[in-house]
């Protein structure tokens, strides 16, 4: 696998490509409440929020349906709000029966089920659009300027650089059982299920005693070259006037959204 | 897919995760925070605990190990009907790191997932990490502590108990946020989750065990009940075997009969109108879904469980005085 796989469209060239990661952050975190805490049938905030989606795709250098074409990876998790549509009391729109339940559609559970989709769609969208825009490195980075503590970010960012490394080890594992293992045309395979979860068992135990004994030996490669416990950068992450304005501006924004969907 | 053939692999794998990432949106805000306040709490005791006790070692080994638990993930294999089984991975963690370390690695992973793949949401994160990580470690660790003494069949069947647990931990807890955010009814979303969770915790039960017994075959100094008590308090023990027991509690109210789940069904119609206003929905939602028949079901599961909990922690206790001594017989290579 290698390091490219997500880093696509990060070295593109753009207005939100450039702006510093840590504005990229907070104003998607703050777009994500901003959404969450809008009340309930804000259509036209909605609205207006999907708009600043759609803004930030064509800043970024995006096709416009960039990010909604990736959007969907939230919708299966819908399901668990379905059940609202007949929960939540209010005019009856349309009365079935399903089995031995009977259920009714109600105008405010289709509103508040719409609502609880909607916020969730557009705050996958936004987030899409900052992993989209943001090498990871920097985006690690920012964290650590938010007052992430120092350890988690180091940890998380030993964890990208070696997810590469033992997603390749993973696969070798699994394409070594795919080569011992027969494949009939019909059904699942051989042994029983027991059988097949152990197996799978001691690939987790190989894979773990694997990663367990390289990072010793990266531990002492680190200490090799001079590793003191923590980590040190040469990028000193500057906020620009232009990040300032750009971060205020959207901010602003939010909260106009806010008024308009509470009008 | 437009990348190598590996990414839908991944992707695949991830999007048929068990319904325990929740994504943005779902959660109302007060729960978001009221989770991240807990997760946070934690993770700044894990990483000072695991400093001291790891030092400048930590880093590459957490590192190292978040990245094992996520390409460990990957590995499935095929259950029913084209669906696959693999691992979570939250009490393997816990056991063989300890729990402060396991707690650390689960928040690595799913920051990772949620940040990489927008698998799990930002603003929810908290819960997330509370969910799939944190009540994991205290489980997974908690009762493999309690047995850390005994033989290698004792060991193994309570880390299997452990990693189903702390499954339906998730997902009880998963359903009761759920819940509490308005987005679901608590008598249609606690059965649904518990239900499925009890399969797919199954499968996380046995690729645990099979992968500590690999682990004890091979490299048995990691697992020995020294190592594994050297890496958290008797207190672990309690608190593990409570929450352990608070799940067991809570499972009743979803295999009870199904005339009783409707008649709470209707009961707790009202759900989700308070979600507008965060601070009213305790007081209202926590009482009707005690009342009635279903008191005498909880109280039955709560007597049952804490009865094998009380004999489970008796027999553990005088075994373990009886084996201190000597040094670890099961675990000699």
């Amino acid at each position: 696998m290698h390091v490219n796989t997500f880093d696509r469209y990060q070295s593109n060239e753009s207005l939100i490509h450039r702006l510093d990661p840590r504005v990229k952050v907070v104003v998607t975190v703050l777009f994500i409440v901003s959404n969450v805490i809008l009340p309930d049938g804000a259509w036209l905030a909605f609205l207006l929020a999907w708009g600043m989606v759609l803004l930030v795709n064509i800043l970024a250098n995006f096709n416009i349906d960039y990010a909604l074409k990736r959007s969907f990876i939230a919708f299966p998790f819908a399901l668990a709000a379905v059940t609202v549509i007949f929960t939540i009391p209010g005019q009856p729109l349309v009365a079935f029966t399903l089995g031995s339940w009977e259920l009714t559609v109600t105008d405010a559970g289709l509103i508040r089920f719409a609502s609880i989709v909607i916020r969730s769609w557009l705050s996958v969208q936004m987030a899409i659009l900052l992993t989209a825009t943001t090498q990871f490195p920097d985006l690690i980075h920012a964290l650590r300027h938010l007052r992430v503590p120092q350890v988690l970010v180091a940890v998380i960012s030993f964890t990208y650089r070696y997810l590469f490394v033992l997603v390749d080890e993973a696969m070798r594992l699994m394409r070594a059982r795919e080569a011992r293992s027969a494949h009939p045309l019909k059904g699942q395979g051989g042994g029983s299920i027991m059988w097949r979860a152990r197996v799978t068992g001691n690939m987790v135990g190989q894979l773990f005693l694997r990663s367990y004994e390289r990072s010793d030996r990266i531990y002492n490669a680190m200490l090799a070259r001079g590793y003191r416990g923590h980590y040190q950068t040469l990028n000193p992450h500057v906020m620009s006037a232009n990040d300032w304005l750009i971060g205020g501006l959207a901010i602003a924004i939010l909260v106009i959204f806010q008024i308009v969907g509470r009008l | 897919m437009l990348f190598s053939p590996i990414v839908p692999n991944i992707i695949g794998n991830l999007v048929n995760d068990p319904a325990m990432h929740i994504p943005d949106g779902f959660l109302s805000i007060t729960i978001s925070i009221i989770f991240w306040v807990i997760t946070i709490l934690l993770l700044t005791i894990a990483t000072r605990k695991t400093q001291g006790e790891l030092g400048e070692r930590q880093i590459p080994l957490m590192g190292v190990m978040a990245a094992f638990i996520f390409a460990g993930q990957m590995i499935n294999f095929p259950v029913l009907g084209g669906t696959s089984g693999h691992l979570l991975g939250g009490a393997l963690a816990a056991i063989v790191l300890g729990p402060w370390a396991g707690m650390l690695v689960m928040a690595a992973v799913i920051g990772l997932q949620a940040l990489l793949f927008q698998d799990g949401g930002l603003v929810v994160m908290g819960a997330n990490i509370f969910n799939m990580g944190l009540l994991t470690a205290l489980i997974g660790y908690g009762l493999y502590r309690s047995v850390a003494g005994q033989n290698r069949g004792v060991r193994l069947a309570v880390a299997g108990v452990g990693a189903w647990l702390s499954v339906m931990a998730g997902a009880l807890a998963t359903a009761l946020q759920l819940w509490l955010s308005g987005t679901s009814p608590l008598a249609v979303v606690l059965p649904a989750m518990l239900g499925v969770h009890a399969l797919i915790g199954i499968g996380e039960a046995l690729i645990t065990v099979a992968a500590l017994a690999f682990i004890t075959q091979t490299r048995p100094d990691l697992l020995e009940a020294k190592a594994v008590k050297a890496r958290g308090g008797r207190g672990w023990v309690f608190v593990g075997l409570i929450i352990a027991l608070a799940v067991v509690l809570f499972s009743p109210l979803a295999s009870g009969n199904p005339d009783g789940l409707e008649r709470v069904a209707t009961d707790l119609g009202f759900i989700g109108q308070g979600a507008g206003v965060p601070f009213e929905i305790l007081p209202g939602y926590t009482i009707p879904a005690f009342g009635g028949t279903d008191i005498s079901t909880i109280l039955a599961g709560a007597a049952g469980a804490l009865v094998v909990a009380i004999i489970a922690w008796g027999v553990g206790r005088t075994l373990r005085h009886r084996t201190t001594p000597t040094s670890e017989p099961g675990n000699l290579p």
